[in-house]
C-alpha cells in the first residue's frame, strides 16, 4: 500500500518537473492527431479514446481536434500491424491499448510482432478484476470456492466475456495458481461474446461463478442478484466498491487489473514520445479526467514511460509463462 | 408502472431535437424504400447502415434511424401494392388484393389513406404490446440457460423457411452457407483460429455488415444495371382524397384485429410479417360474413396493413429481449446492434434503459410522423416512384462504400462488400434466400456456443438439452415450426397464389 502512494507521488512531482522542462522540446505538436481505437464504436478502447481525445482538446493541447478512428480486427492485430508496418514514423498518433493487448500479444495472436514494436506510452486508469457468484450460491468468499477447486478443479465453473485464454479466463487461473490450486487445466471456463451475457448466466443461476471488471458488476450488485466475493487489486476500492474484500485479505496475492492506456509507432521521434508521456502524464491530473473516471468506473491506475515499458514486458512475460503452464500456448 | 416511468424517460429521449429529426429522415427514406417494388425493408435497412456509420451517429440515433426506416418501409409497401399491383415485399403481397381493385374503381387515394390509417393502429397497438410484453420477457429471460439458448436457436432456423419460404430445401442451403461463413474466426470457447489462414483481417470472423450490405444492397445495384436503369413504372393515376369519418370507423375493427394478429406473429421467431399479413386478411374475410373481398373492400386493405406493422413491431420483442430475431430485417438490425457493442437480452433493458426506451418511444413518435406525412403528402411519394433508379443507385453505393469503409478503415472491407454483392446476385438469380444467410451467420455462433456451454455443464451428459420444461416446449415448437410448412405451406401458398390470379382477372 505504502509502496503505491509514494510511487504515485513520485510521478507527480515527476510530472510537474516534466512540465517545466515541457517547454523546451523539439517536438511541437501538429494542429491535430489521430487516435486509433482498434474496435468497432462503443467498446472500452473506442471510450479510451474518444474521451482522451476530447480532454487533449478541451486542455488545449491540439487546436484542431483529436480524431478517433475505429480499426477493429484480431482483437486490436490488425491495428497493432498497420501502425508497425505503415505509421511507424507518425509522431502523430496513439494507439488505444489494455491488458487485452498485452494478453494477445504474449500469446502469440498477433503472428510474427511483439511489444517490442511499438513505444509504450502509459495508463490512464485501470478496471479491477473480480470474481462473483450469484445471490443464491453457496459460496460467501473466495476462500471457500478457492478450496472447492482445490477438491476438484472442476467443482466451480466459470463464466466471462472474453476468450478461452482472454484476460478474464486469466484472471481466474492467474487466482488459482497463487492459491496453490492444482490441475489448473482442469477448471472449467464458459467463454461469452461479452461480459453482461457471462453475468446474465451467473445471476439466472445457471452458471457458478462470474470472472470480470468491477464495472461490469453495478447493475447487478445494486440490485442484490450478485455477491462479489473479491476484487483484485491492492487495496480495497473507493466507495461503493469499499465493502467488497481484496482477495489479499483472504489470503491470496491475486492483482488483476485491466488498464487503460496508449502506444505510439516504434520509430515515432524521441522527442514526441517524451511530448506524449509528458502529457499523459499531466492529463492524468486534471479534474476532468478524474470526473471521466468517476462516471465510468475506472480506478487509479497509473505508469508512464520507462516505467510502463517495463510493466508491459514484465505482464506479457507473466502471461506467456502462464498460458504455457496451462497448456494454452506451446 | 414501473414500466411507465422507464417509458416516460424514453419519451424524454425520443422528443429531444436530434431525435425527432432522424425519426422523420427515417420515416420519409423508409417509405421511399418501401414503396420502390422489390425494395423490402430487410434491404431498406441494410443500405441505410452504413449511413448511419458514415455520419457516426450515436447507438441511440442509430437505431431511431433504423426503426423509423424500418416502420416507413412498412408503411411505403402498400403505395406500390396498391398503384402498381406490384408489392414491395413479401408482406405487402396481400395488400394487392383488394387495394389495387380499389384504385382501378378510381379509389386510390383513399385505399392509400386507409391503408396509412391501418398501419399507423397496427404499429401503434404492437408498440403498446412491445411495451407490455418486452420488459416482462426480459425478466423471464433469465431462466434461459445455454440448453434454453440451444433450443431456442433451433427454433429459429426451424421456422426460418416459414410459411411463406418458396423452397424448403434452398432455404436449408441459405441457412447452412450462413453456418459455414460464421465459422471462419477465432473459436472463443477454445481460443483457436478457423479458417483465417493467418490473414489478421478474419481473426475477428467475417463482419455481419458488410455481408448484409453486399448481399442486399450491391446485389440490388447488380439487378438495376442488370435491367438497364429502366424507367418508372405506370401507375393508376391518383383521384382527389373522399374520405369520411364513416369510412374510417368502418375500417376501425379489422384494423384493430389485424393489429393484435400481426403483433402475435411477429413476436414468433422466424413467423414474421409476412404471416401476420396473410392470417390478418383471411381472418377478416371470415369474420366479416358479407363484402366484396378481392374486388376492392376496404376491409381488406386495412387488415394486412395493420397485420404487417404489428408483426414489425412484434418481430422486435424477441430480438431486444433474448437476441433471436424475429424477422429478416430484425436480423439486420441485430446485426447492426451487435456491430455497436451493445449486446441484446435481458441485460440491454438493465444497462441501456436510455436507448431501448428512447427507441420505444421513438417508434411511437415514428409512428405519427408517418401517418402525418403519409395522409397528404401521399402525392410526393407516388412522383418518386417514377425518379428513374439511374440517379437512385449511384446515390446507393456510394453511401455503402463510404459506409463500410468507415466501419474499419480496411479496403480488404470494400473487396469483401463487392464479393458479398455479386455472391447476393447470384444467389437471387437461382433464388436462394439471403435472410436464411444472415440468420446463419449471426446464430450460428452463438447457437454452437450454447451447445458447448450446456455440455461443460453437464460434463457432457447430452440430456442436458431436453432437462427442463421450457427447453422441450422449446423443442417441441421448432419441430411445429419444422413440419408444419411443409404440410400447410403449399396450400396456403396456392391460396394466395389463386386470390392474387383472381384480382389480375378484374
Amino acid at each position: 500500500m505504502l509502496n503505491t502512494i509514494s510511487l504515485k507521488s513520485v510521478l507527480i512531482t515527476g510530472a510537474a518537473a516534466l512540465t517545466i522542462a515541457g517547454q523546451a522540446y523539439a517536438y511541437e505538436p501538429a494542429r491535430s492527431a489521430e487516435c486509433i481505437a482498434p474496435a468497432n464504436p462503443g467498446g472500452g478502447w473506442d471510450f479510451t479514446c474518444r474521451s482522451v481525445g476530447k480532454v487533449l482538446v478541451d486542455q488545449e493541447y491540439f487546436k484542431g481536434n483529436v480524431q478517433t478512428v475505429n480499426m477493429s480486427g484480431a482483437g486490436g492485430g490488425v491495428a497493432f500491424a498497420h501502425t508497425v508496418s505503415k505509421r511507424d514514423k507518425d509522431d502523430n498518433l496513439i494507439v488505444a491499448a489494455s491488458t487485452a493487448t498485452t494478453t494477445r500479444l504474449a500469446q502469440g495472436q498477433f503472428p510474427g510482432m511483439n511489444s517490442d514494436q511499438v513505444k509504450w506510452v502509459g495508463t490512464l486508469g485501470a478496471d479491477y478484476g473480480i470474481i462473483a457468484v450469484g445471490k443464491d450460491s453457496k459460496y460467501t468468499s473466495l476462500t471457500q470456492v478457492i478450496e472447492a477447486l482445490k477438491k476438484d478443479p472442476g467443482a466451480v465453473k466459470f463464466a466471462g466475456g472474453s476468450a478461452s485464454g482472454g484476460w478474464d479466463h486469466l484472471k481466474v487461473l492467474m487466482t488459482a495458481q497463487k492459491a496453490h490450486v492444482e490441475k489448473l487445466p482442469k477448471i472449467r471456463y464458459l467463454a461469452f461474446s461479452g461480459g453482461s451475457e457471462a453475468l446474465v448466466q451467473v445471476v439466472g443461476g445457471h452458471v457458478d461463478a462470474f470472472t470480470g471488471d468491477i464495472s461490469e458488476v453495478k447493475g447487478f450488485m445494486d440490485s442484490g442478484d450478485l455477491r462479489v466475493l473479491a476484487v483484485l487489486s491492492e487495496e480495497r476500492l473507493p466507495a461503493p466498491f469499499d465493502t467488497i474484500p481484496t482477495a489479499m485479505e483472504q489470503g491470496i496475492d491475486s492483482v488483476a487489473p485491466n488498464w487503460r492506456g496508449f502506444y505510439v509507432p516504434g520509430n515515432a521521434s524521441a522527442d514526441s514520445y517524451d511530448w506524449w508521456v509528458n502529457t499523459m502524464n499531466e492529463l492524468y491530473t486534471t479534474q476532468e479526467w478524474k470526473d471521466i473516471m468517476t462516471k465510468n468506473g475506472l480506478m487509479p491506475f497509473h505508469k508512464s514511460g520507462a516505467e510502463f515499458t517495463q510493466f508491459v514486458k514484465n505482464q506479457t512475460l507473466d502471461i506467456k509463462i502462464l498460458s504455457q503452464d496451462i497448456g494454452l500456448i506451446k | 408502472m414501473d414500466t411507465m416511468s422507464l417509458l416516460m424517460q424514453g419519451f424524454a429521449v425520443a422528443l429531444t431535437p436530434e431525435s425527432i429529426m432522424f425519426a422523420v429522415i427515417g420515416a420519409i427514406l423508409g417509405t421511399l424504400i418501401g414503396a420502390l417494388p422489390g425494395l423490402g425493408p430487410a434491404n431498406g435497412v441494410a443500405i441505410l447502415i452504413p449511413l448511419a456509420f458514415s455520419l457516426g451517429l450515436s447507438p441511440t440515433s442509430s437505431l431511431i434511424l433504423l426503426t423509423s426506416v424500418y416502420a416507413g418501409a412498412m408503411y411505403g409497401g402498400r403505395i406500390s401494392s396498391i398503384l402498381l399491383n406490384i408489392p414491395g415485399d413479401e408482406p405487402a403481397m396481400m395488400t394487392c388484393l383488394d387495394g389495387y381493385p380499389m384504385a382501378l374503381k378510381g379509389k386510390a387515394a383513399e385505399a392509400l389513406a386507409i391503408s396509412a390509417i391501418a398501419s399507423f393502429i397496427g404499429s401503434f397497438i404492437a408498440t403498446i404490446g412491445l411495451v407490455i410484453l418486452a420488459p416482462i420477457l426480459a425478466k423471464f429471460a433469465l431462466k434461459f440457460g445455454p440448453s434454453e439458448y440451444f433450443a431456442l436457436f433451433a427454433l429459429a432456423f426451424a421456422t426460418l423457411g416459414g410459411i411463406t419460404g418458396k423452397n424448403q430445401f434452398k432455404t436449408l442451403m441459405a441457412a447452412a452457407i450462413g453456418l459455414m461463413i460464421a465459422t471462419v474466426g477465432i473459436d472463443i470457447s477454445t481460443g483457436v483460429q478457423r479458417f483465417t489462414y493467418n490473414t489478421l483481417e478474419l481473426f475477428e470472423g467475417v463482419d455481419f455488415i458488410i455481408a448484409i450490405v453486399g448481399l442486399f444492397a450491391i446485389s440490388e445495384l447488380l439487378f438495376f444495371l442488370e435491367r438497364h436503369a429502366g424507367d418508372g413504372l405506370k401507375q393508376v393515376a391518383i383521384n382527389k382524397l373522399k374520405l369520411s369519418p364513416k369510412d374510417i370507423v368502418k375500417v376501425l375493427p379489422a384494423s384493430f384485429r389485424g393489429a393484435v394478429l400481426g403483433f402475435v406473429a411477429g413476436v414468433l421467431p422466424g413467423a414474421g410479417a409476412s404471416l401476420g399479413s396473410f392470417i390478418s386478411y383471411t381472418l377478416e374475410k371470415r369474420v366479416s360474413d358479407k363484402g366484396e373481398f378481392g374486388k376492392g373492400d376496404p376491409r381488406g386493405v386495412a387488415a394486412p396493413e395493420a397485420g404487417n406493422n404489428g408483426a414489425a413491431s412484434g418481430a422486435l420483442v424477441p430480438m431486444l429481449t433474448l437476441g433471436v430475431p424475429g424477422s429478416g430485417t430484425t436480423a439486420v438490425l441485430l446485426a447492426m446492434l451487435i456491430s455497436l457493442n451493445i449486446s441484446p437480452g435481458p441485460m440491454l433493458f438493465q444497462q441501456n434503459a436510455d436507448l431501448v426506451w428512447g427507441v420505444i418511444a421513438a417508434m411511437f413518435v415514428g409512428n405519427l410522423v408517418l401517418l402525418l406525412l403519409n395522409i397528404p403528402m401521399v402525392g410526393i411519394f407516388v412522383k418518386l416512384l417514377s425518379i428513374p433508379p439511374k440517379y437512385l443507385m449511384p446515390v446507393v453505393t456510394l453511401i455503402a462504400s463510404v459506409g463500410i469503409y468507415s466501419v474499419s478503415h480496411s479496403a480488404l472491407d470494400l473487396y469483401f462488400m463487392v464479393g458479398f454483392g455479386v455472391l447476393g446476385y447470384i444467389f437471387r438469380k437461382v433464388d436462394i434466400p439471403l435472410v436464411p444467410i444472415i440468420l446463419g451467420m449471426l446464430l450460428g455462433p452463438e447457437m454452437e456456443k450454447s451447445l458447448r456451454h450446456a455440455l461443460v455443464l453437464s460434463d457432457g451428459d447430452w440430456g442436458v438439452l431436453f432437462n427442463s420444461g421450457l427447453s422441450i416446449g422449446l423443442w417441441i415448437v421448432a419441430i411445429l415450426g419444422l413440419v408444419l410448412p411443409v404440410i400447410v405451406g403449399p396450400i396456403i401458398r396456392a391460396k394466395m397464389k389463386k386470390s392474387k390470379d383472381t384480382v389480375k382477372d378484374v
